[in-house]
């Protein structure tokens, strides 16, 4: 028995598909064809495209624009989410979970994605969250001591704090401390229902895996129930989870979705994002191990500069007279993409689209709008970060009640 | 309004900076200050605060033993022969928001000072410690120059260090060394040029062929970053009224920013609601970070002194 919508055959990490082959697992993204076919992705994963009437809808309840990431497609799919807003339409709240697995102290643009999503969902809907640092995932998978995969979770967890979350709705833990209690009943609940078998096929788990790996999922599924935070949601068994992350941790939730409603609980709403394309292009998503492929949050004005003019792909011509006749490769232009994602003036962007796809703009110019916008949102981050001590840390990852949760 | 010393020391205390302070009378020149602390076995500092003919502004903190040649120094910058000169008093005030006698690389810490560029001594690496005052000429507090680089990082400010005796030739073939201390932007005191009311922001170098519709926005935007650009000083989220300054502060310097001749002719009487709408457009995110930060900062003070009390008890 295959799980909800996938194809027929599983949609299994190690899968070939028909043309161009496409690994997404939480692990590795590639694509042989070069870019990620996202409907393909959808298509062979099964989950929903999130259409324009939700985004409206969306504007309705919460009585704000959606957010830019919502407006440019950047989060684009999603499961249930529709079950989601009808509840809350109905008054019924719902918590939302996201997680990182800190294996880096830089965090780059990217990084930050998931985390300004929803921080505005958290405001628009006012509801709580869960963070989960997935130290002990890192340590398993990477060459890290224990002491340093839960020192790299702290470290993070500022970055994290500096997005902006509202730390009386916000709750941060990191798996070496919290896993436990009622956490870790459900974690056996959760692993009792899957098979070995079953992790292979979504994971792509082999016999030389050790058994960390293997017994790691139930470790990420089980934020999606709120039975796992009894100092927070005591009583409130039947309340609803929706976890924004990146489509790559779509096979964790498949899982857990599946397993949900045999235990006896909502299975979670997930809404997805697609990845940040590298700087050098859109072969897959930035990785913390090339510093050029991307933009930290640490990088200096020179660097982001820098990084922009040298190392961002250019869908521009490579001669101004021809840049005139022609235009630029809109479908490949990496400072146009991350313009569409940083720019939060709609119609900013699509003059500068306009004009440089028929080449009246010049691919420096591009450059230099984009370098100011990255410039501002960087600074800004990093001033976030700044005030952000090691006793608000704690408070983030203390196990307290949050009375104000939905307020 | 300016940091205080207070101030400054405080946000030093809270990054574990370790430093010695001294206080003493007022002292007006380096001479003065080493009868009260030249004996304590720290290299004493001396800090010019310069300008050049296009309003652009810089601190140079050196060793009181280094030669510094404002001539080489202008030539090195790529600013020509005599192109550096001190700065007036006035700027002290406004920009530095220091008293005479006080210039000091701390004065940084100010948002007026933003666009000061900041030239160090490499000497002060070869130092245990090193003098300066804390935006007061009544104190001087002695850190390691490893500190300074700490406090300067955490305002974000790069850290950066010159052999200000060197003496390059710079000509056609060998482009002035320092040229990357030039500031981009300069800074228009009330009382100069009439252009002062939007200060230049030389990033935006006129551009041939841009579509038009991108301009005004482009403008709208840099004006955004020279009120947003800066720092959270940590005093302003844990004091309610300063707090609300710095809002305050902001608010009308974008509002100042967004009343000027052209946009009079242009708005008229509608000129407030678009400069309403404007505000709040450009602010709205920063504003409700600034607000969520100092919500955080209070309910983590509150949490650490409700732990402290649960700890007491047992």
């Amino acid at each position: 028995m295959g799980m909800e919508g996938e194809r027929a055959g599983g949609g299994s990490a190690n899968e070939e598909e028909d043309s161009a082959e496409q690994v997404v697992n939480p692990w590795e993204v590639s694509s042989s064809g070069g870019k990620i076919d996202y409907d393909k992705l959808i298509d062979k994963f099964g989950c929903q495209r999130l259409d324009p009437s939700l985004l409206d809808r969306v504007q309705r309840l919460t009585g704000r624009p959606p957010h830019v990431f919502l407006r440019r497609n950047v989060f684009f799919a999603h499961r249930d989410f529709t079950e989601i807003l009808d509840a809350y339409e109905r008054g019924e709240k719902f918590y939302l979970y996201t997680g990182r697995g800190p294996s880096s102290e830089a965090l780059h643009l990217g990084h930050l994605v998931p985390f300004m999503f929803t921080k505005y969902l958290q405001d628009a809907f006012k509801v709580p969250l869960v963070i989960q640092l997935t130290d002990d995932e890192k340590f398993l998978w990477k060459d890290l001591s224990v002491e340093e995969s839960q020192r790299l979770a702290r470290e993070n967890a500022k970055d994290i704090i500096a997005c902006g979350f509202d730390i009386s709705k916000t709750f941060i833990f990191s798996d070496f401390d919290y896993v436990g209690g009622a956490f870790y009943k459900n974690m056996a609940q959760v692993a009792k229902c899957v098979t070995l078998n079953k992790v292979r096929g979504i994971f792509g788990f082999t016999g030389e895996d050790h058994i960390g790996k293997v017994s790691f999922p139930p470790v990420q599924a089980v934020p999606s129930f709120p039975s796992s935070f009894p100092h927070l949601f005591t009583g409130k068994n039947d309340l609803r989870c929706l976890i924004p992350c990146a489509i790559d941790q779509d096979p964790y939730f498949r899982m857990t979705r599946d397993v949900a409603p045999r235990i006896g609980y909502h299975k979670p709403a997930l809404i997805e994002s697609s990845f940040f394309p590298a700087l050098q292009g859109e072969t897959g998503k930035m990785s913390a191990s090339d510093p050029n492929s991307a933009i930290y949050v640490t990088d200096s004005v020179k660097d982001i500069k820098n990084k922009i003019n040298k190392h961002a792909f250019s869908g521009g011509q490579d001669s101004i007279e021809k840049q005139r006749l022609y235009g630029a490769n809109l479908e490949v232009d990496i400072p146009v993409k991350y313009l569409s994602f940083f720019l939060e003036d709609d119609a900013e962007l699509e003059c500068i689209k306009k004009e440089y796809g028929s080449g009246r703009m010049l691919t420096g110019e591009v450059k230099q709008r984009l370098a100011d916008v990255l410039i501002e949102t960087v600074e800004r981050h990093r001033r976030a970060r700044a005030a952000v001590s090691e006793e608000m840390v704690d408070a983030f990852m203390a196990i307290r009640p949050l009375p104000h949760m939905f307020d | 309004m300016g940091s205080t010393k207070e101030q400054l020391l405080d946000r030093l205390q809270e990054l574990q900076i370790e430093f010695s302070k001294y206080e003493h009378d007022v002292v007006l020149t380096v001479e003065a200050q080493a009868k009260y602390v030249g004996h304590l076995g720290g290299a004493l500092s001396k800090n010019l605060f310069l300008k050049d003919k296009k309003h652009r502004f810089y601190i140079v903190s050196a060793l009181a033993t280094t030669k510094v040649d404002l001539k080489v120094l202008s030539a090195r910058l790529g600013l020509g022969k005599g192109g550096l000169r001190m700065a007036p008093e006035e700027a002290l005030g406004e920009i530095l928001k220091v008293p005479l006698g006080c210039v000091t690389p701390f004065a940084v810490i100010n948002e007026s000072a933003r666009h000061v560029s900041l030239l160090l001594d490499q000497g002060f690496k070869t130092q245990e410690r090193c003098f300066f005052h804390p935006l007061s000429n009544e104190m001087s507090i002695a850190l390691n120059v490893s500190d300074l680089d700490k406090f300067l990082k955490s305002i974000g400010r790069e850290p950066l260090y010159v052999d200000l005796e060197a003496n390059p030739s710079v000509g056609k073939d060998q482009p002035p060394d320092l040229a990357t201390f030039v500031p981009s932007d300069s800074v228009a005191l009330p009382d100069l040029s009439e252009e002062a009311a939007i200060p230049i922001i030389a990033e935006n170098k006129p551009k041939a062929a841009t579509a038009k519709a991108i301009k005004p926005s482009k403008n709208v935007q840099s004006v955004k970053d020279k009120s947003t650009n800066g720092v959270y000083p940590s005093s302003s989220l844990r004091d309610a009224e300063k707090f609300v300054e710095e809002i305050l502060d902001k608010t009308s310097a974008l509002l100042l920013s967004k009343i000027t001749e052209d946009t009079i002719k242009q708005h008229r009487e509608q000129l407030g609601a678009v400069v309403g709408d404007s505000i709040r457009k450009h602010l709205s995110s920063e504003l409700k970070m600034l607000a969520i930060m100092y919500k955080n900062t209070a309910y983590t003070e509150g949490f650490c002194a409700g732990t402290k009390m649960g700890n007491s008890r047992r």
